[in-house]
């Protein structure tokens, strides 16, 4: 993919699509102007794909909006040029912009609903893109607009040209939020986050259309991600953001596999590459948090956070990118004056080893568990044949153990019936069928409000989103000590204080955030307390839905370490529910791959990652992206969505997207589960000897074999 | 939508029998004292009131009345006016079309004039047109109907001498009269309905689909006429079909007080008279208006909005 464009290499000649020269964007507030965007340069050559990564905050999306120069009331560019095709865009009046935009650069949006108009039928919101920019008739138009949707590999698309957005799956919206950019074909794409937003299978086929257009039609493209792995499988060249300014860029393979700079070391050593192991190798997580931008330190920003920061040389002035001497092509850039210094070895990823935890008797004990809702049908059909109800099967004969002190992941797409499940774990729904034995005791059909403090407070949950689970109005201290409280762990109140206390250090907070309000806190410093409050009535067993998903690459990093440190000192069982693959593997002992509320398969981690694999795991692996250049993939690309749960297909739940399909037993009969080896179970109708010939999907180098152990 | 449509209809005329229902126990039974009284006077001797029960079929059972009552209330009959001394029909038909009139001026002008300057101030939020419009939308709408219908009448009537006091329409139907009743109800909603339609276009403008529009280089007419006005207009719709409703009881104070013979006057004037046949048909008209209002507001928002129509 990287080779699809002609790059920097061999297009210095040509001239080149947008140059960014010395750009400074700031904000206008109440508190004055905050610079948001420092010193930005980037040359985009015809046909070539720039990456710009960052953690939140640290300009990126600033600067894609300044390229079309969208900015808002209280933005403004305040230095430097953004020349398109050599011409400054800083300096031309709206009608000369209304030109370019939509016709010479298009934007993909993050959120490809809301980018969406909802009343519009898409037919109009595509013909329109033609229709303003060029003389053709409304017939042309609409021959276009069918060969561009053909070409986002949209099915049908004479009937989603007559749909609403609302009536297209979240992948399908984003092929026609892509189709809208390209078809005017313009020479400049921006991508900001296009498939944040989407799961995993759809992304990855998103991801492939976006490489093969950008071979089709040549078209440049800046492509914004706070995924490293997104990056190193679409771009051909990487911009590393912090806190406003570049502070590494080159080409991919020189910045991915020699990264100068600390804080890329440092993104490098947050994210799950397949080479770290929550023993053998942790996560190092990046101290300290993001600056902001006003409290920005002279010199370097990142030097209250790097471990190679030097009084007087770093802390001095600010200094511009140096070039980085080796491979001339590469055009590697770095933003540090310490780089030819530094071990760079030594900064590889992988933490101090730990000892692994003991895993003790089994603790949870999930027989036939299913859970149906009933769902009234109120169309005129229902209403006369007098079939109103139905059932919606969320979860259907899950069977799995899961051992005290370890770690067992949960994972699957969006609708799969994984939080369902966790529901009824914790009581907020009740299942319909089977048992869920905790602690021996079948809690399957026991509402929370039933439960006793005893049997509440050994199951507690993390939840997803850090934001909206903490009570604005009530300080942190309060929170934690109510439950501490109401589960009766202390009962005295200096007791209680002390224990809220232990509580703020275990989760490695400062004891005056007891004082604050939510809304004093980060993000991740709002997940810590969501941890302190699930650990406060010493639980046997936590679930924790998607803990770190909301968060930044380095304080998911934290996060996700803390969890870890907190559960192997407490020996908890941690039920670990996420659709991101590379983390699970990280972080789980064992893992049930669940697919439209079945289980597929599941085995230990080692098991599940290597032959053989469930088709729906093995497409899975495959879409997950890896931030390694020197680790190859399979491509097992997904067609087509995950079918509604109201109403699933016959026979095995896979069967209409699956690439092994064997033949009509797929769509007839449920497959029977079998069991591959001890403890590892698959559940398909092709025959296990079958499965077990196929190759891995995700290929690792031994350490000795690669480049970077020259 | 089909069964969206026959659904709320059927809602509406099950909410209709059931106001009916309650209306006729009200006022027609023993159940808030007895209608002959009601009818005759406190001084009707025992046996007058048992000659008019006879009369009006009063003996006989409540079912049977209720239905007797409901039947010649659908098919038209809608009783004979007590005070009127004539059929109920004949008073009421003229009164709900001279309110007709008036509502039909007013809203005339409020939905215009409301549109307009909430979509204006909608699109700059924060400009001067927006913070005045606040201003002048909260001030006339805290100042109640009868208030701005005595300092309207002090200063084009009183003052300036422009405008006639009344609109008794005694000489035949006089469009100048009909200004200051127009005028105080419009004053007093506008503001409401601007306000709303101002805050829904706001939003819609924040909206990353109006980003889209304008990133495809649409002209700024375009992002606003095709893309904003369609989904700012939604709530605003709304609105609008729920002030037919209030108006239909608003119109009460502006009537009596600029002594317009119209709908809420009447009611009034049924209700001061123990006019139970009136009141009884001007209840059930002011029923019908709200449900009907309402079963169209649902109706409509459906239809304008397609993540509804189609899901």
């Amino acid at each position: 993919m990287n080779n699809s464009a002609n790059g920097s290499g061999n297009g210095a000649t040509a001239a080149p699509i947008l140059e960014c020269k010395d750009l400074c964007i700031s904000y206008y507030t109440r508190a004055g102007e905050i610079p948001a965007v420092v010193d930005f340069s980037l040359t985009v050559q015809p046909g070539e794909t720039i990456g710009i990564v960052g953690e939140s905050g640290c300009g990126k999306s600033t600067v894609a909006m300044a390229i079309m120069q969208y900015m808002g009331h209280n933005g403004g560019i305040t230095g430097g040029s953004i020349k398109f095709k050599g011409r400054d865009m800083t300096k031309m009046s709206e009608a000369e912009l209304r030109q370019l935009r939509g016709s010479e650069i298009a934007m993909i949006y993050q959120e490809p609903f809301a980018s969406l108009n909802p009343s519009l039928r898409v037919s109009t919101q595509l013909l329109e893109v033609p229709m303003t920019h060029e003389n053709i008739t409304r017939a042309e138009a609409r021959e276009r607009c069918m060969q561009v949707l053909r070409d986002v590999r949209l099915p049908d698309p004479a009937r989603v040209m007559n749909s609403y957005p609302h009536q297209l799956s979240g992948g399908q919206q984003q092929r026609v939020v892509i189709a809208m950019g390209l078809l005017s074909n313009p020479s400049l794409l921006l991508l900001d986050e296009p498939t944040t937003a989407l799961d995993v299978t759809v992304e990855a086929g998103i991801v492939k259309l976006i490489a093969d257009i950008s071979a089709k039609y040549g078209t440049s493209q800046i492509y914004i991600s706070h995924n490293l792995g997104l990056i190193l499988e679409t771009c051909d060249r990487v911009f590393v953001m912090y806190s406003g300014e570049v502070v590494e860029e080159g080409r991919i393979k020189s910045l991915f596999t020699w990264p100068r700079h600390p804080y890329t070391h440092g993104l490098f050593a947050c994210i799950p590459l397949p080479t770290a192991d929550k023993n053998a190798a942790p996560l190092r997580p990046i101290p300290g948090q993001l600056p902001l931008p006003h409290e920005r330190p002279v010199g370097c920003y990142y030097a209250p956070r790097c471990n190679h920061f030097k009084e007087g040389l770093c802390d001095a002035r600010h200094f511009p990118m140096e070039k980085v001497e080796g491979d001339e092509g590469a055009n590697h850039f770095v933003r540090c004056l310490r780089w030819r210094e530094i071990d760079h070895h030594q900064e590889a990823p992988g933490g101090d080893p730990r000892a692994a935890a003991e895993i003790g008797d089994c603790c949870l004990e999930v027989t036939d568990m299913q859970k149906y809702y009933p769902v009234k049908d109120s169309s005129l059909k229902a209403l006369f044949t007098g079939k109103r109800m139905r059932n919606v099967k969320a979860n259907e004969s899950l069977n799995f153990r899961a051992h005290e002190g370890e770690t067992v992941a949960i994972v699957g797409e969006s609708g799969c019936g994984k939080s369902t499940f966790a529901k009824v774990l914790m009581g907020l729904e009740t299942g319909t069928g089977g048992e869920i034995r905790h602690d021996g005791v079948d809690i399957a059909e026991i509402a929370v409000r039933d439960r006793s403090n005893r049997q509440i407070s050994s199951l507690q949950m993390v939840f997803q989103n850090p934001f909206d689970t903490l009570n604005p109005s009530h300080t942190i201290g309060a929170q934690i000590e109510r439950v501490v409280k109401k589960f009766g762990v202390e009962k005295n109140k200096a007791a209680v204080r002390e224990r809220v206390m232990k509580l703020l250090d275990t989760v490695k907070l400062p004891r005056d955030f007891y004082y604050r309000k939510p809304r004093q806190l980060s993000g991740g410093q709002k997940q810590r307390i969501g941890i302190a409050r699930a650990f406060a009535g010493n639980p046997s067993m936590v679930i924790a839905d998607e803990p770190v998903s909301a968060l930044d690459v380095s304080v998911a990093a934290a996060v996700t370490e803390l969890l870890t440190d907190i559960q192997r000192e407490h020996r908890t069982t941690l039920l670990f529910i996420s659709h991101d693959l590379s983390v699970v593997r990280y972080l789980a002992d064992r893992i049930v791959v669940m697919y439209l509320g079945q289980i597929m398969e599941r085995g230990t981690t080692e098991q599940i990652f290597s032959p053989p694999y469930h088709p729906y795991t093995e497409a899975l692996l495959s879409a997950v992206p890896i931030a390694d250049p020197e680790v190859t993939k399979r491509e097992i690309v997904l067609d087509g969505n995950v079918p509604s749960a109201m109403d699933p297909p016959s026979g095995c739940p896979f069967s209409t997207r699956c690439p092994r399909k064997i033949g009509a037993i797929c769509e007839t009969e449920n497959p029977p589960e079998r069991q591959a080896s001890e403890r590892h179970y698959i559940k398909c109708h092709i025959e296990l000897d079958e499965l077990r010939k196929v190759e891995e999907v995700i290929h690792v180098p031994k350490e000795e074999e690669r480049i970077r152990a020259e | 939508m089909l069964t969206l449509i026959l659904r709320r209809v059927g809602f509406m005329l099950f909410t209709m029998l059931v106001v009916s229902l309650v209306l006729f126990l009200l006022l027609d039974t023993e159940l808030a004292g007895d209608p002959a009284t009601r009818v005759l006077g406190q001084f009707a001797s025992e046996h007058q009131k048992e000659l008019w029960r006879e009369e009006h079929g009063y003996n006989r059972p409540v079912m049977v009345r209720y239905f007797d009552w409901v039947g010649s209330f659908v098919t038209g009959d809608l009783g004979i006016s007590n005070r009127y001394r004539a059929p109920v029909a004949e008073v009421l038909w003229p009164r709900l079309w001279n309110t007709a009139i008036l509502g039909f001026w007013t809203f005339a002008l409020i939905i215009p004039i409301s549109l307009v300057f909430g979509i204006l101030s909608g699109m700059r939020e924060g400009s001067v047109l927006d913070r005045s419009l606040s201003v002048t939308g909260i001030l006339t709408t805290s100042v109640p109907e009868f208030a701005s219908a005595v300092f309207f009448s002090s200063v084009f009537v009183f003052g300036l001498q422009w405008l006639p006091g009344t609109s008794g329409m005694t000489d035949g139907f006089d469009p100048v009269q009909l200004i200051l009743p127009v005028m105080v109800l419009v004053v007093y909603d506008f503001g409401y309905v601007a306000r709303m339609t101002r805050a829904s276009m706001a939003e819609v403008m924040t909206a990353q689909y109006i980003r889209t529009a304008v990133l495809k280089g649409l002209a700024y007419k375009t992002v606003i006429l095709r893309h904003a006005l369609r989904n700012a207009l939604i709530a605003p719709f709304t609105v609008i079909m729920l002030q037919i409703n209030w108006l239909l009881s608003g119109v009460i104070v502006v009537e009596f007080y600029f002594a317009y013979k119209g709908f809420g006057a009447l009611l009034l004037e049924a209700s001061l008279n123990n006019d139970v046949a009136l009141l009884e048909a001007c209840a059930m008209i002011a029923v019908a208006v709200a449900v009907g209002t309402q079963t169209l507001a649902d109706i409509g928002y459906t239809i304008l909005n397609p993540r509804i129509r189609f899901s």
